[in-house]
């Protein structure tokens, strides 16, 4: 069974789909997609204990021997990727059920179930698959989902925003398909250990130079590196919010996994830092990311968006850690997915509990909210806290390795940098406090408490925000064990 | 030991649910926190046993990030700290009684409740055994205050908690931060130790050092070094008792103590001395110390001008580290402990003045010592230990200063600390002299007068004149209490001296 592991992670929420279709019925479908969310994150985990001490898992698809049959490799890196999307689906999926049935309607809702589990399945597919091709089909079933899933927002410009998603992402998908065909015709494999051999041998030519821009563009694009993450903010803020949850937490993490396991397994550090010199693209625009994005944040008035545009900055840090090209700086990158996961997962969860209540979620709404909706806005407060990066949540912890590695580099400026927009980030968590914690409430709706089905899993985030915050050992540790994986990479 | 340490946090959180659990029954409220800040003083009074003994305890309680943890050490700078937190937590508590009953504040739960976890992190910041510990308490200090600078709730006090959590913030993200973070990436250690942990990296890089000094002085905004002093002023709208016991004595001295605590252990004081790296920062010191006593001259404004003094005086501490000489030193720690006797005597006897006679200028004090001669005696005590002068416990800090001065071969400074000493007697003096020598300005209305002052809305004293120009007994008894403690200081100042010589010693 146990050896089964690395397919059923992908078989079993792509089962599940179809038989939420069939049932037919709302509340039947939120119970397959929330067992089949937790069966996936317990593999997840498995596997990570799995690999956990440095092995590595092959997985032969129909006993195919790579590198002709597909391989499903799963390592370090993966298992971790596994585990932040599982994870965050498991909590989410729980949360969803009274959350949809106030934003969706009911002859849709078991649609919505298939088509998260659809897209729950294409992340976990991107994230174990040792295989190109395979990544872009995953790719596709992930995105296709994805529209889907912003679309059922009930403000109808979900559907333009979801389109606009279509387009560009769209886009991506197809620059990436690209990348990979010239990649094939270059070597004739699909499987990343074998490309990873046989990239080498055809490094100067200028077909694996033009796959390789395909690829940084297509994967930024996904990731929503700016000035590539134009889709971003409309979808985040039209889509339902059980729906912002999942995205913003999982979506362009395993798109900065995509860029990673790209270019350090497969074309490997030494061909990404030193022959196309990455770093000099990538530092500038994510520091671009970081300060532009924070600073637009700063002047939203709906928070949800607000929290969007925060999104963007932070995938900025992510891509900064890649670009220092050091162990510290990718160390803090994959903290960062996991700690990023964490609070975003737990903010957009928190304004999900908004939106039941009070139905909207500009800032001027948030009035008195502080009073009314107490574990709600701790809630954000505590979220809030972590985004900004103090001490004892996990965003201190990412931030504290982003740094060391920008100091390392001896680039101090850039470590400066990081600790103005910690600044810029209190202020925008700052504003949406105040009003919640100053004003007197306004609005004439009921404006209770939150129900606990979706306090429950809002809370459960925000304590791992605070366990893994206070005690981030084994997360450090497993980062920087996949770092150096990385960093490695499995070439000659 | 260890249980006293962990004890000095929990106490006081403790005593804050007790404060919570009995919201209902003010007396009971306030008998709790009596007690809390009694067994406080208490564990505070065991461990300096065990620390004059030459022990020194610690205990990790957690570790957030591989080799960086949260660490309490008792050594003697951080004992001194919590010897008087602890002890004037208990005056302060007497006080606010009078003070929050008389003044008829509201959320009365909410203010002993917050004043319980400030003090708890202030007694993290006193213990604090390595920087990043210093660092999570400075932060939690600042979060605590923050309802208590805001309790009014008026658009004034909202805007003064906006500075206040401004400056305070970003001075220690983006400064202090970074210089910690800075010290880890050379040293690869966050410790405290005696002669400092930047001594083991050599070489340093040139001009590293005077830097990374400067963001930790800067960093640390509660030191209210110039050019960031703004927040001190600002958090004055908040009651007295919170002027007194935090903006007086225990958030900023947790910044000057911080100051005084990262040059010992981390710069260490011969390193500095032979790089001469603190130089130029004395220099913004002693600016402050005349800056911020030429603005306390305009002020009419009492607390106001007694914010600006304590900016003044509060560089006379981080000059005194910045001397980096044992003397410097010593005197540093004496002034933290005198200039908090003296200080929260002042803030004391101007919230009895504003609770009995509802006045709150200077020009409006003529003639009211006459009236209520305790307080404005006890005023005039306050003052000659804030100058520096006998038979005061304030002379002794200014003396090991100039001393401190002198053998750093800075003349100049020692002129600085004269000067600064003369206008503060001038600005101070005036208080007392108006008092019981003015004429009386008896201020036909304190309607339209007391109603603006600081966003406390003056309460008309309906029992009319005869209560009128008393002081509550529980704060009046809190006022006797600190002022004697001036005069004591100065025949008895043997504690603090010895845990200095302890610090420098090491």
């Amino acid at each position: 069974m146990s050896q089964h592991f690395p397919i059923l992670q992908v078989v079993v929420p792509l089962l599940a789909a179809p038989l939420c279709i069939f049932v037919r019925n709302g509340r039947a479908a939120w119970g397959l997609a929330v067992l089949a969310s937790w069966v996936s994150l317990g593999i997840a985990l498995a596997l990570l204990g799995q690999v956990g001490t440095g092995g590595v898992i092959s997985y032969a698809i129909g006993d195919w021997l790579p590198p002709i049959g597909i391989e499903y490799r799963v390592d370090i890196v993966n298992a971790w990727v596994l585990v932040i999307v599982a994870g965050i689906g498991a909590l989410v999926s729980p949360y969803a059920l009274v959350s949809v049935e106030r934003e969706i309607e009911a002859r849709r809702i078991p649609l919505f179930y298939s088509a998260y589990l659809l897209c729950l399945c294409g992340l976990l597919g991107i994230a174990i698959t040792g295989d190109v091709f395979n990544v872009f089909v995953f790719l596709e079933i992930s995105s296709l989902s994805a529209y889907a899933l912003i679309a059922l927002g009930k403000d109808r410009r979900a559907l333009t925003s979801a389109f606009r998603y279509l387009v560009m992402g769209s886009v991506g998908a197809t620059f990436i398909v690209i990348g990979i065909g010239l990649l094939y015709s270059m070597t004739g494999s699909l499987n990343m250990a074998d490309l990873a051999q046989l990239l080498p041998g055809v490094w100067e030519s200028r077909t694996v130079r033009v796959a390789y821009g395909f690829l940084a563009v297509g994967f930024c694009l996904k990731l929503a590196l700016f000035p590539l993450h134009l889709w971003l903010p409309n979808a985040y803020t039209y889509a339902p919010s059980p729906v912002t949850a999942f995205m913003a937490s999982t979506a362009t993490k395993v798109a900065v996994y995509m860029l990673l396991r790209f270019f350090l397994t497969v074309f490997g550090w030494h061909f990404s830092f030193e022959q196309m010199e990455l770093d000099r693209v990538l530092l500038p625009l994510a520091l671009v990311a970081i300060v532009s994005m924070s600073l637009v944040a700063i002047f939203q008035v709906n928070v949800k968006r607000l929290l969007a545009y925060s999104s963007v900055a932070q995938i900025g840090y992510m891509v900064l850690g890649l670009s220092f090209a050091t162990v510290t700086g990718l160390t803090a990158t994959l903290l960062h997915l996991f700690n990023h996961a964490l609070m975003k997962g737990a903010l957009f969860m928190a304004m999900g509990c908004v939106m039941y209540r009070v139905g909207s979620v500009r800032i001027g709404a948030m009035a008195g909210l502080g009073r009314r909706m107490p574990v709600t806005m701790a809630a954000f407060v505590v979220g809030g806290l972590s985004l900004v990066g103090v001490p004892l949540t996990v965003g201190f912890v990412s931030k504290w390795y982003l740094i060391l590695g920008a100091l390392e580099r001896g680039w101090w400026p850039v470590a400066v940098l990081i600790l103005l927009t910690s600044l810029m980030a209190l202020v925008y968590v700052w504003r949406v406090v105040e009003v919640a914690y100053f004003r007197e409430y306004q609005g004439e709706g009921e404006a209770r408490e939150a129900p606990w089905m979706l306090l429950w899993p809002t809370w459960a985030l925000v304590a791992l925000n605070l366990y893994f915050g206070i005690d981030a050992g084994r997360t450090a540790g497993i980062a920087r064990q996949a770092a150096e994986v990385l960093m490695a990479g499995i070439g000659p | 030991m260890t249980t006293e340490l962990i004890l000095s946090l929990v106490l006081p959180v403790v005593g804050a649910a007790l404060i919570l659990l009995l919201r209902r029954n003010p007396n009971a409220r306030e008998a709790a926190s009596l007690v809390t800040a009694g067994a406080l003083f208490a564990v505070v009074l065991r461990i300096y046993g065990a620390v004059s003994d030459g022990a020194l305890p610690e205990v990790v309680l957690a570790e957030p990030i591989p080799g960086i943890s949260i660490a309490l050490e008792a050594e003697p700078l951080g004992v001194l700290f919590a010897l008087i937190a602890s002890f004037l937590w208990i005056v302060t508590t007497a006080y606010s009684i009078g003070y929050m009953r008389g003044h008829h504040e509201k959320n009365q739960t909410r203010f002993y409740l917050f004043f319980a976890f400030a003090i708890s992190s202030v007694m993290g910041v006193a213990f604090a055994g390595n920087l990043f510990t210093l660092f999570v308490f400075y932060e939690v200090l600042s979060l605590t205050t923050f309802p208590l600078v805001t309790h009014a709730g008026t658009e004034k006090a909202k805007r003064a908690g906006r500075v206040y959590l401004g400056v305070l913030f970003s001075t220690s993200i983006v400064f202090q931060l970074l210089a910690i973070i800075w010290v880890y990436a050379m040293t690869g250690t966050l410790d405290f130790e005696p002669g400092g942990i930047l001594r083991g990296v050599m070489p340093v890089p040139a001009g590293v050092v005077p830097v990374l000094l400067a963001l930790f002085v800067f960093g640390i905004g509660k030191a209210a070094v110039m050019p960031f002093h703004r927040w001190l002023p600002a958090a004055m709208v908040a009651p007295t008792p919170v002027s007194a016991l935090l903006h007086a004595v225990a958030v900023v001295k947790a910044g000057v103590f911080a100051v005084l605590k990262i040059t010992v252990y981390v710069f260490g004081i011969d390193f500095l001395s032979e790089l001469g790296a603190s130089t130029w920062l004395m220099w913004i010191a002693a600016a402050t110390i005349i800056l911020g006593s030429l603005v306390a001259f305009t002020k009419d404004n009492l607390k106001a001008r007694l914010a600006y003094s304590t900016v003044s005086q509060l560089s006379y501490v981080v000059l005194g580290a910045m001397l980096a000489n044992s003397w410097g030193v010593i005197g540093s720690g004496m002034h933290i402990a005198m200039h908090a006797f003296g200080k929260i005597t002042l803030f004391f006897c101007a919230g009895a003045i504003m609770v009995a006679a509802h006045r709150s200028e200077v020009s409006q004090l003529g003639g009211l010592g006459r009236k209520m001669p305790v307080t404005f005696a006890a005023f005039f005590i306050g003052t000659l230990s804030i100058v520096g002068l006998p038979p005061t416990g304030g002379s002794w800090s200014k003396w090991f200063l100039g001393l401190g001065s002198l053998e750093a071969g800075q003349v100049g400074l020692m002129a600085v600390l004269m000067v600064s000493s003369l206008l503060s007697l001038a600005y101070l003096l005036e208080i007392p002299l108006k008092g019981f020598f003015g004429k009386d300005a008896e201020i036909a209305d304190h309607h339209g007068d007391s109603a603006g002052h600081e966003g406390h809305g003056g309460h008309e004293d309906p029992d009319g004149h005869e209560d009128h120009y008393r002081a509550p007994r529980w704060s009046l008894a809190a006022i006797v209490t600190t002022a004697a403690a001036c005069l004591a200081l100065f025949v008895y100042p043997e504690p603090f001296y010895r845990l200095m010589v302890m610090v420098v010693g090491q």
